[in-house]
């Protein structure tokens, strides 16, 4: 069973008269010669240990050993003044959590990277928590999301040494937002919507990590890449449609990767990293081997 | 039709972070090292290269790879701690680094372990990214191997028959060769077979019983005996 493009995925949906969900369970059934119940259990394994990775951030002391990371998903998540009401904070900081976890060797579930784990566990506890989804459907929100992933890798790249963290925080936002409009009742039409929006918005997003590792700004990315997947959900579930379908504007984020300087995907070396505090804090970080 | 990935390559892996690739498949490396001593190593001498070397500390590659020389798998919280894990238990290790290597891939580490049966075993391997790895080098053989299936691994002296011998131990147990590579230097030959499924020791020791035999291990699949199953 093969999908190339999110399209073969609706064509299916629609021939079979299934979502998007059980698509995607009766694609990894067929190919992986697993039982239902085993694809759940994974799927469980996968949702527990992002639920454990926001819990810890939140609660834990988390100091990355770089100490460029120091509790800000705490100090986000008791913030005082709310921009955009409760439901935002507390996504943005569940994001920061899992930054900040996977920064101080914590445990994480990579989705669809390290450097981008925090967009869906912060969507996804937010969905529990604030939009009370069972945790039985978010099951099926995270194989939505999948499906997202698995045309993404295949038509662009997750690496942040090819797609800059358009491939990383950008198809995790993508990933989310199609997760969202499925877990509020939305159509397989506006889940491709939501996608296009999403990675409309990252489009060309560099990945430029101070020192090289997975903290500035790769964190506060992150938040800002769960705002993305709700804004993007907000406007497909409204019915507005992105003019570029998903399927091209992910064949665009292909050649923008590809265009991108070598210096701006994961270098350490370019944009961020080569300002003069990013400088600082690299030769601060890392005594040269030697 | 190709093998399509799975929904798992998406969501997931399941790992200890940082990175992908400088802390997880770091520590797949170590784990791989530790399955080819085949006993309780008392002593490590690692070798980082290039970003490995330069970027280790930050990314936690060193914790990363003694934890896997200590078994633990790449989503095992104890390699948070695996320096003083591993001080308790009484291994040693030195690093070594070296951070300019135009011969190995940007990730590579060469791991030397010391067992406390007095064996000891030297790999070479590479971390790809997405916690993916490529075992390069055992005891100075080229070789290629990705760990994903059950890999026997296999060094003899270079006599003739000796594939036939091997592969008809192995097929008398109803197992299935899915890869086979050899490479030869003057007088030896090694053999990096990938199977189907696991090989009764049975005929792991029949394999190892044969005279001009001098190394056998299996390696078993990562992903299977990763430490996630326990929750």
């Amino acid at each position: 069973m093969e999908f190339n493009f999110l399209a073969d995925v609706v064509e299916y949906c629609h021939r079979e008269k299934k979502d998007m969900a059980q698509a995607m369970l009766d694609y990894e059934m067929k190919n992986k010669r697993l039982s239902r119940e085993h694809v759940y259990e994974g799927l469980k394994r996968v949702l527990i240990t992002m639920e454990d990775s926001v819990e810890q951030g939140l609660s834990q002391m988390v100091i990355s050993p770089s100490g460029m990371l120091n509790n800000w998903a705490k100090t986000v998540y008791h913030a005082p003044t709310e921009t955009l009401g409760p439901l935002l904070k507390k996504a943005v900081a569940r994001a920061i959590a899992v930054g900040e976890v996977n920064a101080c060797m914590g445990k994480i579930a990579a989705a669809p990277t390290a450097g981008s784990a925090g967009i869906m566990p912060a969507v996804l506890v937010t969905m529990i928590e604030e939009h009370s989804i069972p945790r039985q459907k978010i099951l099926d929100g995270l194989l939505v999301s999948s499906a997202v992933g698995l045309i993404f890798a295949k038509n662009s790249s997750f690496a942040g040494s090819e797609a800059g963290c358009m491939g990383e925080t950008g198809s995790a936002a993508a990933m989310a937002a199609a997760t969202i409009v499925y877990l509020l009742g939305g159509t397989e039409e506006q889940i491709l919507e939501a996608v296009g929006f999403a990675l409309k918005a990252s489009m060309g997003l560099v990945c430029d990590p101070v020192g090289g590792l997975v903290e500035e700004p790769c964190t506060t990315r992150n938040a800002v890449g769960v705002a993305n997947a709700f804004v993007s959900a907000q406007m497909a579930l409204a019915g507005i449609k992105s003019l570029i379908p998903a399927d091209e504007v992910i064949l665009a984020t292909k050649e923008v990767g590809d265009l991108m300087s070598p210096r701006l995907k994961e270098s350490g070396q370019g944009g961020l990293a080569n300002t003069k505090t990013g400088r600082e804090i690299q030769k601060r970080v890392f005594k040269p081997a030697e | 039709m190709s093998e399509q990935p799975s929904i798992f390559d998406i969501l997931g892996p399941i790992m200890i972070g940082p990175s992908s690739s400088h802390t997880a498949g770091a520590s797949r490396i170590g784990y791989i090292a530790r399955q080819l001593l085949h006993d309780e190593p008392t002593k490590a001498i690692i070798t980082l290269y290039n970003s490995f070397a330069k970027t280790h500390k930050g990314h936690g590659t060193d914790k990363a790879i003694i934890g896997g020389i200590l078994g633990f798998g790449p989503d095992d919280e104890r390699i948070r701690d695996s320096h003083e894990i591993a001080k308790k238990g009484g291994l040693e290790w030195e690093f070594r680094f070296r951070g300019d290597s135009t011969k190995y891939h940007s990730n590579t580490a060469r791991v030397k372990l010391f067992g406390k049966k007095g064996g000891n075993v030297e790999v070479v391997g590479a971390s790809l990214g997405g916690g993916r790895i490529k075992i390069q080098e055992i005891e100075g053989f080229p070789v290629d191997f990705t760990a994903q299936s059950y890999t026997l691994v296999i060094i003899a002296d270079d006599i003739p028959g000796s594939i036939q011998q091997i592969s008809g131990a192995i097929a008398e147990k109803g197992v299935n060769i899915a890869n086979m590579f050899v490479s030869r230097n003057e007088t030896k030959a090694n053999m990096v077979i990938e199977l189907d499924q696991a090989l009764e020791s049975e005929a792991q020791e029949k394999i190892e019983s044969l005279t001009w035999v001098r190394f056998v291990r299996l390696v078993e699949p990562m992903m299977e005996h990763s430490s996630r199953y326990e929750k």
